[in-house]
């Protein structure tokens, strides 16, 4: 150990804001050499600000960065690189054009005579240090063809690569890693932290966090819990730490969707039988009833958007039939699907949820005028009727009703999503991730919102990585795992049952 | 080995169809026109072409960079090059201080639309439209017609054919030469230098280029003031073989050199691609116009018809290639 | 506090930047030039009594990219841009001609044929020939653009380098002197005093308003442009939603390549309507309308277009030659980037908020 605890980074009093919202809000965060420090927080809750601060992709409104006791100002990701500070971002930042070592060392590439890029010794180079991480690859080819495993091996190989590095970030860089490739970047992790480097390991998952780090600091809304040891702190003490709140809230959830169960309808709104489509999800069978609140359980990727987009008309399956009220679906688009009464709250709510440019008003609207057709538009009245009914019945955070939906926090703009599919008036509602990086309030309410609209006699179709989120709403939890239906279980199951039927039998 | 050949293909298939195509269109010509199996009709490609080949180098280093990344402006410098320097020397000015003097004044104004671009935000499109409307205006300014040159030092320049070695009366001019020397050179600049490799991380992703603490500002600058260098040169180039300057020359070259690029398999959104299938994307704008000039009854038009339907085509198969290698 | 959110209002009003640049070129007009506005009443004898100056005269030549730039704001909305523009006009402008009397094309011709004031296609289906083109044209774009999925700029690209090409096609390659009176109307002609352009303008303008006010096209137009995706899991067919901004925009090209050849008695394959899409686009940019798609405001793009020639009609006016206009044009196009960068909005939007803050204080 070499300077060990040292502090190299010291931030103090941080604030940020962007728009409207206080992002970060009187933050400290101090950085040990030789240690692996996790940052840990709700989404939402401010790390990837306080990250993009400390390596110059943005500059705080107030504070102070001190690196090795200095008062610094990072000025750009370059600047940072300079000083010693390397990240690996929450999504690959890579160029998937360039190939593998080029990816690795592109900026700092070896040269031949001081005028050309030796592109064997940068293949060598490159190959090399994968091959401390334990990856064997051929470096030659484009990274875009690259598992995003491998992907993100090659950022990690990119940050480990700068000689003078003494501060090493890595925002969730285990979130598409299998156990196997979890355990080898630990490896390489604490290897680096014997070499006297300081980690800043942001990560959701809290095994990891208790696994492999030595400090652990919670943020949680834009501002700084505490900073603790990890050994002293336990895994429930973390958990109400971040979520600042005891599970009891939820409970009486239970009693609610107990109450509502007795609304199910036995004759199904819609089934699908042996339903697939190749490469996207294999065959399943599934039936919707009216009053029911079904949940998806598995793991990202495991084929539970793929059977929300199938239900919804976005992907046209090639397998089976699916038939609604009694009638086999044969035109399969979003709008046919709306017509149909079936709505879809999508995973990705940037890309495929909110309209940003525009207002709540019309945002909450579209989905109903793409009913109505391009011709019968919904006149000004009845379009700020409809929004302001919304806005209160969801409870939505809003200067007013023009305002862009853009410049709304997380929650709200989920919530604004929500009011459009409500606004058609749907028999079936299908939402994924609905509760995804937004915070905790807003989580609740979108839960018992669910069971609310089932108990008004809906069909629901519940999609969550959290599986305490999809036991708590859900009637029926449905699991699947690797694009396969697994299983089905109704009324009370625990948690371990359903675990082991995501994770697999081993 | 099979693996690799795939990978190959896969990833330089567009540059090697421009290739093809080129043999091909080049072969159906000469099936047609006999006379086109004359070496000197493939080297008068790069004699007619030259002024093209070099603004098209220019432009696909701009492309490349992605992110919207054009020049419209490359017509209007060879305009206001060729009436500036036509006009120097007809002011008695000695021709080997107006030759650097015009690559100064190229670099300078690419330099200029990229800072603009890179620092006041401003889409490429839109910036270098101003480029073409200023370069093209000043150009008038100098003069309203076209300006003769009566240079010595031009005119031996552009009236010295160079015989090449090893064939009989097939020649060359020395201004033909410019274009492929600029080629190697781009090839160089492209593939073995920081600043080329800087060009196609911007083009494959300009954010994550930023945040992997590559020189992007300054990258982007330099790509300009690139492409006004080698508009500068294609005005020279110009100038030499026609012997005059006037604001009207090369007008909507522009076009033909986007088309040349696409053609040649860059894609316009950046970050694929490169100046090997620029040079055949030029050959096979100047093979069409042979075709034409032999038909003699064709009109000109069908130049632009048949250029617009090899876009259509190029682009057709670029789009082929992006989904397979997305499946792959 | 009430004349805070009012000087607020106006200086976030889509209207209120391309506006604030008209008059500054008026006023400066006003200034050097008091002759500019000057209004008279000309008897002309084909033509009858109408207004005639500067003012006029913008409107007028103007007519043309006026026209475009209402197509070109739809297709910009839509996150596209429409290259194709210059070379639809000289189709349009072909077509006419052509049908006006086939055989100008043909120099062998004796030239007492080709001079007669007559026309071998009636005028109502020249017109309904050209529009028909004009929206094929567009039709061709949009379905490159939506169905093939090929990059605006390049899919344009495709007709604006052989558009030019079947243009010149159609008139085999001459460029064609019109004889048919009638059809100088369009370009000429006055009703009420007003060149009739003008009133083409105004219904093209009606039309577009109310196909993007009164139905959810506008609605969807903006929603495609600023997310795609997320308009189709709305349940938006984004594809026709880009389809119809093409062919509008194609159609106002036909109708603008009418007016211009109608103005010039002649077409040209080669230059008519050149450089028109980049002002087009320079007008739909001085509106205020993004190239990334998304809000947009016709009416701001109009201010735009009226800019452009007001900019031109000046220069003339100044006395500058014909040619060095492009160089005033760059002039132009470095102004709007100046006032438009984020750096002097920033300035000028605080200038107000002082303003602003004073009227608070006081009331």
């Amino acid at each position: 150990m070499v300077e060990a605890n040292k502090e190299i980074v010291t931030m103090k009093g941080i604030y940020k804001s962007f728009l409207s919202v206080q992002a970060l809000e009187d933050v400290d965060f101090t950085l040990n050499l030789g240690e692996i420090h996790a940052l840990v927080g709700e989404n939402g809750a401010g790390k990837s600000t306080l990250i993009k601060v400390l390596t110059g992709v943005e500059q705080p409104d107030a504070g102070v960065v001190m690196i090795n006791q200095q008062k610094m100002t990072i000025r750009s990701p370059q600047h940072a690189q300079e000083i010693g500070i390397s990240t690996v971002y929450q999504e690959t930042n890579l160029c998937p054009d360039l190939s593998v070592a080029e990816n690795i060392l592109i900026g700092r590439e070896p040269m031949k005579w001081g005028l050309v890029i030796d592109r064997k010794a940068m293949n060598d180079n490159a190959r090399q240090i994968l091959q401390e991480l334990g990856v064997d690859l051929d470096v030659t080819q484009t990274l875009g063809e690259c598992s995003v495993a491998i992907q993100q091996m090659a950022a990690i190989a990119r940050a480990l690569e700068i000689s003078s590095v003494k501060v090493l970030v890595l925002d969730e860089p285990t979130s598409s890693l299998d156990m196997s490739e979890v355990d080898q970047l630990f490896q390489v992790i604490r290897k680096l932290r014997e070499s006297g480097v300081g980690i800043i390991f942001i990560t959701h998952f809290l095994d990891q966090v208790f696994e492999v780090s030595d400090r652990i600091t919670v943020l949680r809304n834009g501002r700084l819990v505490g900073t603790y040891e990890t050994t002293s702190l336990a895994r429930l003490e973390l958990i109400q730490k971040m979520i600042g709140r005891s599970l009891a809230a939820y409970d009486n959830m239970t009693q609610t969707k107990l109450e509502s169960s007795q609304h199910i309808e036995s004759e199904a709104l819609l089934e699908a039988k042996e339903v697939g489509l190749a490469g996207s999800v294999e065959p399943f069978d599934l039936d919707l009833h009216a009053g029911e609140v079904v949940g998806l359980a598995g793991l990202l990727g495991s084929g539970r958007t793929e059977i929300a987009r199938l239900l919804f008309g976005i992907d046209k399956p090639d397998k089976g039939v699916i038939t609604m009220d009694g009638e086999v679906i044969k035109n399969y688009s979003p709008l046919d699907s709306i017509m149909r009464g079936i709505a879809l709250c999508p995973e990705d709510r940037k890309a495929q949820g909110i309209v940003g440019e525009l207002t709540v008003r019309e945002n909450i609207i579209l989905a109903m005028q793409a009913d109505l057709g391009w011709f019968k538009y919904l006149g000004m009245k009845k379009q700020y009727e409809i929004a302001e009914e919304y806005i209160k019945l969801l409870n939505i955070v809003t200067p007013s009703a023009d305002q862009p939906v853009k410049n709304l926090s997380g929650g709200n703009q989920q919530k604004v999503i929500l009011a459009r599919w409500l606004a058609t008036n749907p028999r079936l509602l299908i939402l994924d991730e609905p509760t995804r990086g937004i915070d905790v309030g807003a989580k609740a309410e979108i839960q018992k919102l669910v069971l609310l609209l089932a108990e008004e006699g809906k069909s629901c179709v519940f999609i969550s990585s959290e599986l305490d989120e999809v036991m708590r709403t859900s009637h029926r939890i449905v699991v699947l795992r690797d694009k396969e239906k697994t299983a089905e279980f109704s009324g009370d199951v625990d948690e371990p049952t359903i675990m082991h039927a995501i994770g697999g039998s081993e | 080995m099979k693996q690799r050949v795939k990978h190959f293909l896969l990833q330089h298939g567009p540059v090697l169809l421009s290739f093809v195509v080129f043999l091909l269109v080049y072969f159906a010509g000469s099936r047609m026109y006999p006379a086109m199996q004359k070496p000197q009709v493939f080297f008068n490609l790069f004699i007619n072409d030259a002024s093209l080949l070099l603004v098209s180098i220019g432009m696909t280093m701009v492309i490349l960079t992605g992110e919207g990344g054009i020049d419209l402006s490359v017509g209007g410098v060879i305009a206001l090059v060729s009436t500036a320097s036509a006009a120097l020397l007809r002011a008695g000015v000695n021709p080997y201080v107006v030759i650097p003097l015009m690559i100064v004044l190229g670099i300078a104004f690419g330099a200029m639309m990229g800072w603009i671009i890179q620092y006041l935000k401003v889409q490429p499109f839109i910036a270098t439209l101003m480029g073409l409307y200023l370069a093209r205006g000043v150009a008038y300014i100098i003069s309203l017609t076209s300006v003769s040159i009566a240079d010595p030092v031009y005119k031996q320049i552009a009236l010295t054919p160079i015989y090449l070695p090893g064939m009989e009366n097939v020649y060359i001019y020395p201004t033909s030469l410019v274009g492929p020397v600029m080629l190697l050179v781009t090839i160089y600049l492209s593939f073995f230098t920081r600043f080329g490799r800087t060009i196609y991380a911007m083009g494959s992703n300009e954010q994550s280029a930023i945040l992997m603490g590559l020189p992007v500002a300054r990258t982007k600058i330099l790509v300009y003031a690139f492409s006004g260098f080698c508009s500068a040169l294609g005005g020279i180039v110009f100038s030499m073989s026609l012997l005059a300057g006037y604001g009207q020359f090369a007008s909507g070259m522009e076009l033909d050199s986007i088309a040349a690029v696409v053609i040649g398999g860059t894609a316009l959104t950046g970050g694929v691609g490169n100046v090997i299938g620029t040079l055949f994307g030029v050959l096979i704008h100047g093979t069409i116009v042979s075709i034409l000039q032999f038909n003699g009854t064709l009109s000109s038009w069908w130049t632009r018809i048949g250029v617009g339907l090899l876009t259509l085509v190029a682009i057709g198969i670029q789009s082929i290639y992006t989904l397979r290698q997305k499946r792959s | 506090m009430k004349q805070t959110s009012f000087f607020r209002r106006i200086r976030d009003s889509r209207l209120f930047w391309p506006l604030a640049a008209w008059f500054i070129i008026l006023a400066f007009n006003a200034i050097v030039m008091p002759d500019f506005f000057k209004v008279d009443i000309m008897d002309d004898p084909v033509y009858g009594k109408h207004f005639y100056g500067n003012i006029i005269d913008i409107f007028n030549n103007g007519a043309p990219l006026i026209l475009v730039s209402i197509g070109m704001t739809l297709v910009i909305a839509t996150g596209g841009v429409d290259l194709s523009v210059g070379a639809v006009i000289a189709i349009s402008a072909a077509m006419g001609t052509v049908l006006i009397n086939p055989a100008l094309g043909n120099e062998l011709i004796e030239n007492r044929i080709l001079t007669e004031n007559t026309t071998r296609t009636p005028l109502p289906i020249i017109i309904l020939a050209d529009l028909a083109a004009g929206a094929a044209c567009g039709l061709w774009n949009g379905l490159l653009v939506s169905r093939a999925k090929i990059q605006p700029m390049v899919a344009t690209l495709i007709l604006m380098v052989a558009g030019r090409g079947i243009a010149q096609l159609i008139t085999n390659g001459q460029i064609m002197t019109i004889y048919y009176t009638p059809y100088f109307w369009f370009g000429n002609g006055y009703i009420l005093y007003l060149p009739v352009s003008i009133y083409i303008v105004a219904v093209v303008c009606i039309i577009a308003w109310l196909l993007v006010r009164k139905t959810s096209i506008g609605l969807f137009t903006e929603s495609v442009g600023t997310n795609a995706t997320a308009t189709y899991y709305s349940g938006i067919n984004e594809k026709n939603v880009k389809l119809l901004a093409y062919t509008f925009c194609g159609i106002c090209a036909a109708i603008a390549g009418l007016i211009f050849s109608s103005y010039v008695h002649s077409a040209d394959g080669n230059n008519n309507g050149l450089y028109y899409e980049l002002d087009a686009i320079l007008a739909v940019v001085i509106g205020g309308t993004l190239m990334s798609g998304g809000r947009f405001s016709i009416l701001a793009s109009v201010v735009g277009a009226v800019i452009i020639w007001t900019f031109t009609v000046t220069v003339y006016s100044l006395g500058v030659p014909g040619q060095a206009l492009l160089a005033a044009k760059a002039v132009l196009v470095m102004l709007v980037i100046l006032l438009y960068s984020d750096y002097s909005r920033r300035l000028i939007s605080r200038l107000f908020e002082r303003k602003g803050s004073k009227h608070e204080a006081a009331s």
